[in-house]
């Protein structure tokens, strides 16, 4: 066992510093056993291994995806909706459409929701129910989507198709609250499928966002309220700006987890390859949905064309999720 | 409700001491006024806000004589509802109900959405309205957003308990020892009886592949990030954030390219329970890792430069002073990787297929495993009401393994922090 650090030179320390220099701080050289070099190697080959995955992620599907992207061209597959794998053409900006649409309907709902419940966590909630709900949301997060979606199919869809109704006859200006005929059906849409999302997602932003507010020093908090404070005011004025990062990149990081959200949506949803405008209609297009859906049957062409979208969807959230991760990350060190 | 209004002073205190919250209007503002009177009675015990309430007790036996007159001002209790505010909560209620009734008896709307909207609606205004009244208008404020926070918080916990007692309620009647003993193999859609013994061999063995291999990688990763802190650290931690927001569709799909696959450059190993244990741990390994580093960080670093100052090497503090310490934590993260593992279906659709047959061999051949029986008894049933109560039996072994795994991710967590001195 060798020492881990060592004085540079111990003869120059017994001689004390030389008169006319500022005293200066020793040198200290870490010195690693052997058996500390093996150890860290070891570690640094299981780190390597993420490293491994993620770029091997990007080569393999692009490298597979490129055969049906070739055979569409790269400005088709982007611009055209038409999924016609027996000419070998594969369009995937309906579809992409349909992603973000669901995700867009799932935020609204959930981050009011979800930031009204991280609020009533940490600032509303008798002391006691405080542990249990925090255990109860970080529970619901780890929840599989599957037992959402099957709850949403079979008890949520109903009360829904009465929204729809509703929205459909009061809120008609709206140019997406149409409805394409009279009587269309209301079930399996984009619409339905989004707030089941949303009930999905409100669990991932609470935990996050609550934490990041739990951070803000009490101290602050107690002083707003000396200064005569409501409970609001010490909201908005001090948790709300102490957070604010933490905030929009839970919300973001909700919006990464919707888009790629995949079994809830293709038990619910009638895919459909064009971005359908009314989104309570039946009908809608999901990236993720349409691998899970498509994959059982397909050749290989289509295969190709399968992993051609989950790329797109792959590069997508890994852009939304970077973002969230670097404000999150960056708020933290701000506190 | 924080702010402190106009309250009686010391003398009128002392008349209304006795009497309880209702009926002393007269004296100054009342709905904190009176908060106020009774703060004292009830301060004992109270939250650690209103600790300067409890001098209010002191002043009625010895009233003391501050500089600007007598004290007029006794703080109120924020985390505390009056009768009064219980009161006007109430009957701004009733009112926002009638209104709305009365709203859509005149329009004739029937929808009973409309009546909830406005009744909310009206609710909150006539909620701002009274406090306004009678208070100020920053009390106004908080009671408003008080309102809004407590309907967001019960929406939220309403629909997420909603969601748990729907699943119990229709998979429970199909529990029975048969689900666990018998397979698909040989039930027709129709046949009573069947059960998911091949989905459970698959899910055991799938994760238990995925646990040994994602295990020790994540928790090395987690012991590279915070103990060896490497050249590569921070690459490592951007490359493990952004795994963790991968979709486990894309982890399905690189498996199925890399292994799975019969042409090009792929193993071609084809479809088998290892490759969907491949795909699942491509999924575990951000969970372990971030988990895992969390609790290292929570290691005092007194005992790591107490070992270091004895001459201990690097690893050897690693592996005597800082991992047992941190033991229960890391095995909190183990668990929490495998209950996110145990819930997904695409990674497994992709990667093993999925069957109706009992397949013991993970290595070779397709395999199911239990969201897999559920999801493909969902979309193959179209409506057949025997393999839909198989699917929600399923389901709910499902919601019951999560909720285990869980509880004893926090029991050990929480059992860890104890011995420690931790106290959450």
């Amino acid at each position: 066992m060798a020492p881990v650090a060592v004085v540079d030179d111990p003869l120059q320390f017994a001689a004390g510093p030389p008169p006319d220099a500022a005293p200066q701080p020793r040198a200290l050289k870490p010195t690693f056993t052997r058996g500390d070099r093996t150890f860290r190697g070891i570690c640094t080959a299981a780190a390597a291994v993420s490293l491994v995955i993620i770029v091997s992620t990007t080569v393999f599907l692009f490298a597979k995806a490129v055969p049906a992207v070739s055979s569409t061209g790269l400005k088709d597959f982007i611009t055209t909706s038409e999924w016609a794998p027996a000419k070998d053409h594969f369009g995937v900006l309906g579809l992409l459409i349909g992603t973000v649409i669901i995700a867009v309907f799932a935020l609204i709902v959930a981050v009011p929701l979800a930031l009204g419940l991280a609020l009533f966590i940490n600032e509303y909630a008798p002391h006691r129910a405080r542990r249990v709900l925090i255990g109860a949301v970080d529970l619901l997060a780890a929840m599989p989507s599957l037992i959402f979606g099957m709850w949403g199919l079979y008890a949520f869809q109903e009360p829904l198709v009465g929204v729809s109704k509703w929205l459909n006859q009061h809120l008609d200006a709206l140019p997406f609250f149409r409805l394409s005929k009279d009587g269309a059906s209301l079930t399996q849409s984009s619409f339905v499928v989004g707030m089941v999302v949303a009930i999905m997602i409100v669990p991932v932003i609470t935990a996050v966002s609550r934490d990041v507010m739990a951070q803000c020093p009490r101290g602050l908090c107690e002083g707003a309220f000396a200064l005569g404070g409501s409970r609001w005011g010490m909201i908005r004025d001090v948790i709300i700006p102490f957070g604010k990062g933490g905030i929009v990149g839970s919300v973001l990081l909700g919006f990464g987890r919707a888009l790629g959200e995949t079994i809830a949506v293709a038990l619910i949803i009638v895919l459909s390859i064009k971005a359908n405008p009314f989104v309570l209609e039946e009908g809608g297009g999901s990236i993720a949905g349409l691998i899970a859906v498509k994959f059982g049957e397909a050749d290989n062409m289509e295969i190709s064309g399968l992993i051609a979208a989950g790329f797109a969807l792959f590069l997508l959230t890994l852009a939304v999720n970077l973002a969230a991760r670097r404000i999150v990350a960056r708020s933290r060190v701000a506190g | 409700m924080t702010t402190i209004d106009g309250t009686p002073s010391i003398d009128e205190f002392d008349r209304f001491d006795d009497l309880d919250g209702f009926g002393r209007v007269g004296v100054a503002e009342d709905a904190h006024a009176h908060e106020g009177v009774t703060a004292p009675g009830r301060t004992n015990g109270g939250s650690a806000r209103n600790g300067s309430t409890s001098s209010g007790l002191d002043h009625r036996f010895d009233p003391p004589v501050p500089i600007g007159g007598p004290v007029e001002q006794i703080p109120s209790n924020p985390a505390r509802m009056s009768r009064r505010d219980r009161n006007q909560l109430l009957v701004s209620a009733a009112a926002g109900c009638a209104a709305s009734g009365l709203m859509c008896l005149v329009m004739d709307w029937r929808h009973p959405l409309t009546f909830v909207i406005w009744a909310v609606l009206w609710f909150l205004l006539c909620t701002w309205l009274m406090a306004r009244d009678t208070t100020s208008p920053v009390v106004a404020t908080d009671r408003l957003v008080t309102t809004l926070v407590w309907l967001a918080g019960m929406t939220a916990v309403g629909v997420l308990v909603w969601m748990t007692a729907f699943v119990a309620i229709k998979g429970i009647p199909g529990l029975s020892p048969s689900f666990f003993t018998e397979d698909l193999s040989d039930v027709g859609p129709l046949d009573p009886g069947g059960g998911a013994f091949h989905a459970i061999v698959g899910t055991v063995q799938q994760i238990l592949i995925a646990s040994v291999l994602s295990i020790p990688v994540g928790l090395l990763t987690a012991v590279y990030l915070n103990e060896v802190q490497g050249r590569m650290s921070s690459v490592i931690r951007f490359v493990v954030d952004a795994m963790s927001g991968l979709p486990s569709i894309i982890a399905g799909l690189l498996i199925y390219t890399v292994v799975v696959m019969p042409t090009g450059f792929s193993l071609g190993w084809g479809y088998s329970g290892f490759a969907a244990g491949l795909a699942l741990a491509v999924l575990m390994i951000p969970i372990v890792t971030r988990t895992a580093e969390e609790m290292l960080r929570t290691v005092d670093n007194g005992l790591r430069e107490s070992a270091l100052a004895l001459g201990a090497p690097q690893w050897r503090t690693v592996v005597r002073i800082v991992l047992p310490t941190a033991r229960s934590g890391l095995i909190t993260a183990s668990i929490l990787g495998v209950a996110r593992a145990i819930g997904e279906t695409a990674p497994v659709l992709l990667t093993a297929q999925g069957s109706d047959i009992t397949n013991l061999n993970p290595f070779s051949g397709v395999q199911s495993d239990l969201p897999l029986f559920v999801f493909q008894l969902m979309t193959k049933s179209q409506g057949n009401e025997a393999q839909v109560q198989r699917a929600w039996t399923g389901a709910v072994v499902l919601l019951m393994l999560v909720l285990g795994l869980f509880t004893a991710a926090r029991w050990i967590g929480g059992r860890g922090d104890r011995k420690r001195g931790i106290r959450r």
